[in-house]
C-alpha cells in the first residue's frame, strides 16, 4: 500500500514538473503603485484578460523616490509603476506608441498630451507616449471657514494675492486666538506655486535652472511670514535638508487659519473632520505674475527593462480608458488629468458635498495650470531644484544664509548636479 | 626530510584553517571597499559600473575645494563641510558626555545597592530599542504637541520650541544619542570594574583612602585598558552617527545637526540625481579619518597595556 502510495506521488511530481502550469505559460508583469485599492483596476483587468496576468504589488512613497531609481539603474524592478519624478526617469520609460493602434496613440495625445511633454525629461523632438495619468494632483489652499466667521472677517475674493491671504489669515488667526495663521507643507514643489506666482521662471530652454526677481521675492516674502510669525518654524525651521514635512493634522484640528497643501488630502477630511468646522477649497493665491497651482501626481509607465512590452502597453491603454478613468477618480476622490474629463467632470459618489465642492474648485483651476508648471514639472532635475529649494530656503530661516547666497547657492546644487550626471 | 615535511604541515594547516574566515572577510569586508574606491572615482549617475565615466580624483577635489575651511559657505560642497564642523563639536561632547555619564552609573551600579539587577536591565533597556524607535520616542516628546510641552502647559508655562532652535535641537541630539547608547558602554565599564582584585580596595580602606582618592590612584588607572576601547567605539560609533538624528531633526534646523553620514545618505541616495561619486569619496575620506583615529588609539592603548605591564 506504502509502495503504490510513493508510486503514485512520484508521478504526480513527475507530471508537475514536466507539464507547465496555466498561470506559468501565462505572460505576466508587475505593477505596483502606493495605494492598496488600486489593485481594483488590476483585478477588473485580470478579468477581463483571462490570457495574461497583472500582478499587484502595494508599496510606499519612499520607496517610488529612493527604492525605484536604483531598481531602474540596475535593470530591476516593476514591468510597470507609478511615478512621482515624471521626467527624471524618462529614460528608463518605455515608449509604448509602437505597441499601441494610431487610434489609440491619438487618443493618448489627445488625452493626456499636457502630461506626455513633461513626461519625455524635455526632450523636444520626441513623440513618445511613456504613460498616462488619470488624476493629477494639485497644489491648493484650505481655508477654515468657520474661524473667518467666528472673526467676522470676510474671505478674500478669487484673485486675492497671497499678501491679501497672510494678512487675513493673521486677522482671523488674532481674533480667534488661533495658533497659526498659515502654514505650508515644507516642500519645494508646494513652495513652486507661490515662486511661479511671482513670476518665476525656475527652469530656462536650455534645461538650466533660473535664479530671477520672481524666485526672490518669493522667497523673500516667504521668509518675512516665518520671521513675523505668520507662518510657524515647526515645518520649513524643524528641519533640515530635504526632509518632507507636512502638517496637514493642524488644519484637520482647527489649529491653522490657512494651509497651503494639495488636493491628496481631500479624502482625509470626511474621514477626520466630517462636520466639526466649515472648510473650503479656495481659489490659487495670486502673485504679481498670476495665481498659479503647481500640478503633480502619479502617472503610470512601463520600463524599457520589460519582457512583456505588448502587454504592459494593452494594461496603460486600459488603465487610460475612459470608464477606468472614472472608477479611479470616484475611488481616491482625485482631480481628472484627462481633457475630456476636466471638461464634463466626474462622479464622486462616495464623497460629501464638502469634498465634492474642493474637488469641482480644483478642477476648474486645471486649465489655469501655465506651460511653464508643466515644464518645471517634468524637468529632469526638477527634483535636484527642489531639493535645494527645501535646504537653502531652511538655512535662511535659521539664519545660517541670507536669501541672496542662499539662491546662489541652489543654482550651484543644482549646476553641480547636472554636471555630475553628464561627467 | 620528516622535519621538512612536518614543517611544511605546520605551515599549511593554520592556513587551511584560516582560509574560509579570509575569503569571507576579502568578500564581505574588502570587496565593498573596492567598490567603494571604484564609485569614488568615477561619474555620472548610472549605478552599473561599466556605465560610468572614469574621472579620477575630481570627486575628492570636488569636496576639499574650499577657500575658508572655517567658512563652510566658501565651499564647493559646503553642506560636507557645515557637517564637518557639527562632527568636530558633536563628536568630543558626546563622547565625553557619554563616557562620563556611563562611568558613574558604572560605579553605581557596581555597588551594593537594592534592586541591582532591576537598574542594569533599565540602563541597558535603550541599546536593546532600534534607533528610529528611540527618535520617533523623543520626538512625540519634544515636538509642538508634543508630552514635554504638555507638562509644561499643566504648569501653566509657555510652549518651547525643542528641535525649532538650532542649540537646542543640537543639545537634544547629544542626548538623545547619549540616552541610546550609555547603556551598552556601561556594560563594559561595569565589567571592567568587577575584574579590579576587591582585596586592592580593602587594603585602601585599611589606609583609611579617602572615596575620592581611591577613585582617581585606584579604580581610573586600572580601568584605564578598559576605557580606552570604550573611547575607540564610542568615538567610531560618534562619528557615524546617522539613524537618530535623521529621524529626530532630519539634520535641521537648517543644518544646525547634519552628519557627515547624513551627508553622504543624502548625496548618494536622498537628492536627485544620484551623485554615488561624491558620497563614496566622502564615505572613503571619513574611514581614513577614523583609521588613522583608531590607529593611533590602538598605538595608545599598546603603551597603556605596556605601562600597565
Amino acid at each position: 500500500m506504502a509502495r503504490s502510495w510513493a508510486l503514485a506521488l512520484a508521478a504526480a511530481v513527475a507530471i508537475a514538473g514536466v507539464v507547465p502550469s496555466r498561470a506559468a505559460e501565462r505572460e505576466t508583469i508587475v505593477i505596483q503603485h502606493i495605494h492598496a485599492d488600486e489593485e481594483a483596476a488590476v483585478r477588473k483587468f485580470n478579468r477581463e484578460n483571462p490570457d495574461v496576468h497583472v500582478e499587484f504589488r502595494q508599496v510606499s512613497f519612499q520607496s517610488l523616490l529612493e527604492s525605484l531609481p536604483v531598481q531602474l539603474a540596475s535593470g530591476e524592478g516593476p514591468d510597470i509603476s507609478m511615478v512621482a519624478d515624471w521626467g527624471g526617469l524618462s529614460r528608463y520609460y518605455l515608449d509604448i506608441r509602437p505597441f499601441i493602434s494610431a487610434k489609440e496613440a491619438a487618443y493618448f495625445e489627445r488625452e493626456f498630451g499636457n502630461i506626455l511633454v513633461p513626461m519625455r525629461g524635455g526632450d523636444p523632438k520626441s513623440n513618445a507616449i511613456y504613460g498616462m495619468a488619470g488624476a493629477v494632483t494639485l497644489n491648493g489652499a484650505f481655508v477654515n471657514v468657520t474661524l473667518f466667521k467666528q472673526a467676522h472677517v470676510d474671505l478674500p475674493a478669487p484673485g486675492a494675492t497671497w499678501d491679501d491671504w497672510a494678512e487675513a489669515s493673521r486677522e482671523v488667526a488674532r481674533a480667534t486666538r488661533t495658533e497659526m495663521p498659515m502654514e505650508m507643507d515644507r516642500s519645494a514643489h508646494r513652495f513652486a506655486s507661490l515662486a511661479l506666482s511671482y513670476g518665476a521662471k525656475l527652469v530656462d530652454e536650455n534645461g538650466r535652472f533660473v535664479v530671477d526677481a520672481g524666485l526672490r521675492t518669493a522667497v523673500k516674502k516667504f521668509v518675512a511670514w516665518h520671521r513675523n510669525g505668520t507662518m510657524p518654524m515647526d515645518l520649513w525651521g524643524a528641519v533640515g535638508g530635504t526632509t518632507h514635512l507636512d502638517r496637514f493634522s493642524d488644519f484637520m484640528n482647527g489649529k491653522v487659519v490657512f494651509y497651503f497643501g494639495g488636493s491628496w488630502s481631500l479624502f482625509l477630511m470626511d474621514r477626520n473632520v466630517g462636520d466639526a468646522f466649515d472648510w473650503k477649497v479656495v481659489d490659487a493665491p495670486c502673485g504679481t505674475a498670476g495665481c498659479v497651482l503647481m500640478p503633480g501626481g502619479a502617472a503610470m509607465v512601463a520600463f524599457r527593462h520589460t519582457k512583456h512590452p505588448k502587454l504592459c502597453a494593452r494594461f496603460l491603454a486600459f488603465l487610460a480608458r475612459e470608464d477606468n478613468m472614472r472608477e479611479a477618480l470616484a475611488r481616491h476622490a482625485n482631480i481628472p488629468a484627462a481633457t475630456s474629463l476636466v471638461k464634463s467632470g466626474v462622479e464622486y459618489p462616495n464623497d460629501s458635498e464638502r469634498v465634492r465642492d474642493a474637488l469641482a474648485a480644483f478642477t476648474r483651476q486645471m486649465p489655469n495650470v501655465p506651460a511653464q508648471a508643466y515644464t518645471f514639472q517634468g524637468w529632469r532635475y526638477q527634483r535636484a531644484a527642489l531639493n535645494a529649494l527645501t535646504t537653502r530656503i531652511s538655512q535662511v530661516l535659521t539664519h545660517e544664509l541670507d536669501v541672496d547666497t542662499a539662491l546662489a547657492f541652489v543654482k550651484k546644487d543644482v549646476d553641480l548636479a547636472i554636471e555630475a550626471s553628464r561627467q | 626530510m620528516r622535519a621538512a615535511h612536518t614543517g611544511y604541515k605546520a605551515t599549511l594547516v593554520p592556513w587551511l584553517f584560516l582560509t574560509p574566515n579570509l575569503a569571507i572577510i576579502l568578500l564581505f569586508s574588502l570587496g565593498p571597499v573596492l567598490i567603494n574606491v571604484m564609485y569614488a572615482v568615477t561619474g555620472t549617475d548610472n549605478l552599473y559600473p561599466g556605465e560610468r565615466t572614469f574621472v579620477g580624483l575630481s570627486n575628492f577635489s570636488t569636496l576639499l575645494e574650499c577657500r575658508n575651511y572655517l567658512e563652510p559657505a566658501t565651499c564647493s560642497r559646503d553642506l560636507f563641510w557645515r557637517a564637518v564642523g557639527n562632527a568636530v563639536i558633536f563628536v568630543p561632547t558626546q563622547v565625553a558626555v557619554m563616557i562620563g555619564f556611563a562611568l558613574v552609573t558604572a560605579i553605581a551600579l557596581n555597588r551594593r545597592i537594592r534592586a541591582r539587577g532591576f537598574f542594569r536591565g533599565i540602563f541597558f533597556f535603550p541599546v536593546m530599542l532600534s534607533p528610529v524607535v528611540v527618535a520617533m520616542t523623543w520626538l512625540w516628546l519634544l515636538q509642538r504637541d508634543g508630552a514635554l510641552n504638555g507638562i509644561l502647559g499643566i504648569f501653566g508655562f509657555d510652549r518651547v520650541t525643542w528641535l525649532t532652535d538650532p542649540t537646542r535641537a543640537f543639545a537634544w541630539s547629544v542626548f538623545v544619542t547619549v540616552w541610546a547608547h550609555m547603556g551598552f558602554y556601561t556594560i563594559i565599564l561595569l565589567a571592567g570594574l568587577q575584574s579590579i582584585p576587591a582585596d586592592i580596595y580593602e587594603a585602601a580602606k585599611m589606609d583609611r583612602a579617602s572615596p575620592w582618592r581611591v577613585f582617581r590612584r585606584i579604580t581610573l588607572p586600572l580601568l584605564k585598558p578598559v576605557l580606552l576601547v570604550v573611547f575607540i567605539l564610542a568615538v567610531i560609533r560618534s562619528v557615524q552617527t546617522f539613524d537618530e538624528i535623521y529621524v529626530l531633526t532630519g539634520g535641521g534646523p537648517g543644518t544646525a545637526t547634519k552628519m557627515i553620514v547624513h551627508y553622504i545618505f543624502d548625496t548618494g541616495f536622498a537628492v536627485m540625481p544620484r551623485n554615488y561619486g561624491l558620497a563614496a569619496a566622502a564615505s572613503l575620506m571619513l574611514g581614513l579619518v577614523l583609521f588613522v583615529f583608531t590607529a593611533i588609539q590602538m598605538r595608545l592603548a599598546r603603551g597603556a597595556g605596556g605601562a600597565n605591564g
